[in-house]
C-alpha cells in the first residue's frame, strides 16, 4: 500500500502541473479549484473507480460527474492520461475542437455536460436510479464545489436521493472555501455542510480532502453505506500547492503567464 | 366521440408503451392533473414522482435517459418550462439526452388559476431551444399518438405541449402523426388559418362563420411547430391570407414560426397572427377569457376578414 500511495500522490502532483500548463497555454481557465481536487480525482481515477477507458459506454462502468464543471484543466488531464482520448488533444484546450472550456458530453469519459452550477447531482441521481432499476452494481460519484451548494437545485437532489436510498450514489465536496468572486463564507455561507446533508438524510463523512488515505476510506465506506446515499464532505485548499494561488478568489478563473507557470511548476515539483 | 383532453391522451400514450422497460416516466408532484399517475400505478418502479422540485426532476431524467431510459417529464407547462430552461439547455439538449418534457395546462385555456399558470412563453422558450422540437397535439388521440411516436421513432429532447380542457376529438385511431406534417382539416380558396392545439377549435368556429359569409378558408392543425411543416404553409399562403392562431403571446410561437418562412421564402400573402398580445391576463373561465383577450372565433374570424380584404 505505502508504494501505492506514493503513485496516487505522484499522480495529483502530475495532474496539478498539467492543469497549470493547460491553463497556461490556453490563457484561460480555472486552476483554483483544479489544483483543489487533484488528489480526490487522482484516488477516483487510479484506483477506486471501475472503468474501462477504451470501452467508455461500458454498462456496468462506475460514473463519474464533474458538477462543478469549470475544472477541465484537471478532468481532461485526468481523461487522457487514463487513456479516455490521446494526449497530443490536450493542445486543442479551449480552441476549436472537443475540447471546450467545460465538459463535453462528446469527450469520451464525460458522462453529462456541465458547466452551469447546481446541475450535476440530480443527473448523478437519474443514473444511480438506472442502475438499481437495470439491477447493476455501478456507482455513481459527483463532485461539487462548496460554492456551487448555494444552487438551490442541489438540494432538491439531496432530498431525493435520501428519500429513494441512493446508495449508489456518492457525492463530493471539494470544500475550498472559495468561490468565484468571493470567500464561499463571505457570499453566503455554507457551514456545516456534512450536519447539512445529515439533515438531507445522507450518511456524512468528513476528511482532509488532500490525505489520499483519508479519501480511499471514505471511498470505501462510502461503498459500504447501505440504504442511503453518502456526502464526503473534503475540506481542501483552492490553489493547492502554489504557494502564490492558494486561497485566492483570484485564481478562481485565471491563467499563469510564462513566469507565474515556471514558480508554480517548480514549487509543485519540489513539494 | 366523447371529449377528452390532450393530457389524457398522453396517460393513454403512456400506458400504451408501458411494457418497454425503457420507458421511465417522472411527475413534480401534480400526477392527478397531468395524468401520469395512470402509468404510476401500472409501473410503479418505473415512475418518479420527484416532488415539487422541476429542475430536480429534469436533472434525473437527464441522468436516466443517459443510462438507455426513455425518459417523459412532466409538469404544469409554465412551471416545467420557465423553471427549468438552464437544465434543459445543459444536461438535456447540449448532453443529447433523451428527455421529453410534457406540460400540461398551457394558455389562457387553463382558466381559472390566472396568469401564473398560464404559459404564455412556453413555445418561444421551447422553440429557441437547440436541438428540441416541439410538438401540439390537438386532441387526445394525437396527443397518444404523438407520445408513442416520441418515444418509438424520435430519439433526442423534446417538448410536448399538452392542455387542460376536454376537446371534441377530431381523429379516429387511423390517424397517423408525423413529425413536421401538418394536416388540413378544411379546404377554402380564399385564405387560410393554421393553428395549434386548442385554437384549431376556434378555428373551425371561424371557418364555419366565414363560410356562411361565403369566405371559404382551410384550416390547417399545425401541431409539430417544430420542425413546421413549410409546404403546408406554401400553399396556404396560395390562397393570398393567412391567419395563425394560438394560445401563447405573440411573440416567439406559432406566428412567428409562420412568419419565418412566408419571409424566407419570400412568399407573397396577407398574413396576421391571433395570440396573446404581450399582456398579462386574469381569472375566469377559457371562454370568458378568450372573448376578452381575443383568441376566440370572433376574434380569429375578423382578423381573416382584414386578411382577405372583405
Ligand atoms: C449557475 C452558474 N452560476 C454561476 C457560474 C459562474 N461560476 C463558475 S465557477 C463559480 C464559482 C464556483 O465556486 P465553487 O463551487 O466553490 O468551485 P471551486 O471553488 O471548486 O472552483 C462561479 C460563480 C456558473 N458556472 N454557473
Ligand atoms: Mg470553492
Amino acid at each position: 500500500m505505502g508504494a501505492r500511495l506514493e503513485e496516487l500522490r505522484e499522480k495529483a502532483r502530475q495532474l496539478r502541473i498539467s492543469s497549470l500548463m493547460l491553463a497556461h497555454q490556453a490563457g484561460s481557465g480555472h486552476p483554483g479549484g483544479s489544483l483543489s481536487a487533484a488528489d480526490i480525482l487522482a484516488v477516483l481515477f487510479y484506483h477506486h473507480m471501475k472503468y474501462d477507458a477504451k470501452r467508455p459506454d461500458w454498462p456496468d462502468r462506475d460514473r463519474f460527474i464533474l458538477s462543478k464543471g469549470h475544472c477541465t484543466p484537471l478532468l481532461y488531464s485526468v481523461l487522457s492520461d487514463a487513456g479516455f482520448f490521446p494526449k497530443e488533444e490536450l493542445a486543442t484546450y479551449r480552441r476549436l475542437g472537443r475540447l471546450t472550456g467545460h465538459p463535453n458530453p462528446k469527450l469520451p469519459g464525460v458522462e453529462i455536460a456541465t458547466g452551469s452550477l447546481g446541475q450535476g447531482l440530480s443527473v448523478g441521481h437519474g443514473m444511480a436510479l438506472a442502475g438499481k432499476l437495470d439491477k447493476k452494481d455501478y456507482r455513481v460519484y459527483v463532485l461539487l464545489g462548496d460554492g456551487e451548494l448555494q444552487e438551490g437545485s442541489v438540494w432538491e437532489a439531496a432530498m431525493s436521493a435520501s428519500h429513494y436510498k441512493s446508495d449508489n450514489l456518492t457525492a463530493i465536496v471539494d470544500n475550498n472555501r472559495v468561490a468565484q468572486d468571493n470567500m464561499t463564507a463571505q457570499l453566503k455561507g455554507i457551514e456545516p455542510v456534512d450536519k447539512k446533508f445529515e439533515a438531507f438524510g445522507w450518511h456524512a463523512i468528513r476528511i482532509n480532502g488532500h490525505d489520499i488515505p483519508s479519501i480511499i476510506d471514505a471511498l470505501e465506506e462510502a461503498a459500504e453505506t447501505k440504504g442511503k446515499p453518502t456526502v464526503i464532505v473534503a475540506d481542501t485548499i483552492k490553489g493547492k500547492g502554489v504557494s502564490f494561488m492558494e486561497n485566492q478568489p483570484k485564481w478562481h478563473g485565471k491563467a499563469p503567464n510564462d513566469e507565474q507557470l515556471k514558480q508554480a511548476v517548480g514549487e509543485l515539483q519540489n513539494a | 366521440m366523447p371529449k377528452a383532453g390532450t393530457r389524457d391522451g398522453y396517460a393513454n400514450g403512456l400506458l400504451k408503451l408501458g411494457s418497454d422497460s425503457r420507458v421511465v416516466v417522472l411527475d413534480a408532484g401534480v400526477s392527478d392533473s397531468t395524468r401520469t399517475q395512470k402509468f404510476g400505478e401500472k409501473y410503479p418502479e418505473r415512475f418518479f414522482n420527484m416532488g415539487i422540485s422541476e429542475q430536480d426532476m429534469v436533472g434525473t431524467a437527464a441522468g436516466l435517459a443517459k443510462c438507455g431510459k426513455i425518459a417523459f417529464a412532466t409538469s404544469f407547462a409554465p412551471f416545467l418550462m420557465g423553471r427549468t430552461q438552464d437544465h434543459q439547455l445543459v444536461s438535456v439538449c447540449y448532453s443529447e439526452a433523451n428527455v421529453k418534457l410534457v406540460g400540461t395546462h398551457n394558455g389562457l385555456a387553463v382558466g381559472e388559476d390566472g396568469p401564473t399558470a398560464q404559459s404564455p412563453n412556453d413555445i418561444a422558450m421551447a422553440r429557441a431551444m437547440p436541438t428540441m422540437i416541439v410538438i401540439c397535439p390537438v386532441d387526445a388521440v394525437e396527443a397518444e399518438k404523438a407520445t408513442i411516436f416520441l418515444a418509438e421513432k424520435h430519439k433526442g429532447p423534446a417538448y410536448l405541449r399538452l392542455g387542460r380542457p376536454d376537446v371534441e376529438t377530431l381523429y379516429d385511431d387511423s390517424y397517423n402523426f408525423e413529425l413536421g406534417k401538418a394536416s388540413f382539416l378544411k379546404n377554402g380558396k380564399d385564405g387560410a388559418i393554421i393553428a395549434c392545439g386548442v385554437m384549431v377549435y376556434e378555428s373551425l368556429k371561424a371557418a364555419e362563420k366565414l363560410g356562411q359569409e361565403g369566405i371559404g378558408v382551410s384550416v390547417i392543425n399545425m401541431s409539430s411547430i417544430k420542425p413546421i411543416d413549410r409546404e403546408a404553409i406554401r400553399k396556404a399562403a396560395g390562397t393570398g391570407a393567412i391567419v395563425t392562431a394560438e394560445d401563447h403571446n405573440i411573440y416567439g410561437g406559432l406566428g412567428s414560426a409562420v412568419a419565418e418562412v412566408i419571409a424566407e421564402e419570400g412568399l407573397d400573402v396577407e398574413f396576421k397572427i391571433i395570440g396573446i398580445k404581450d399582456r398579462f391576463a386574469e381569472s375566469d373561465t377559457q371562454e370568458v377569457l378568450f372573448r376578452k383577450y381575443g383568441l376566440d372565433a370572433e376574434a380569429i374570424a375578423a382578423a381573416v376578414k382584414k386578411a382577405v380584404g372583405h
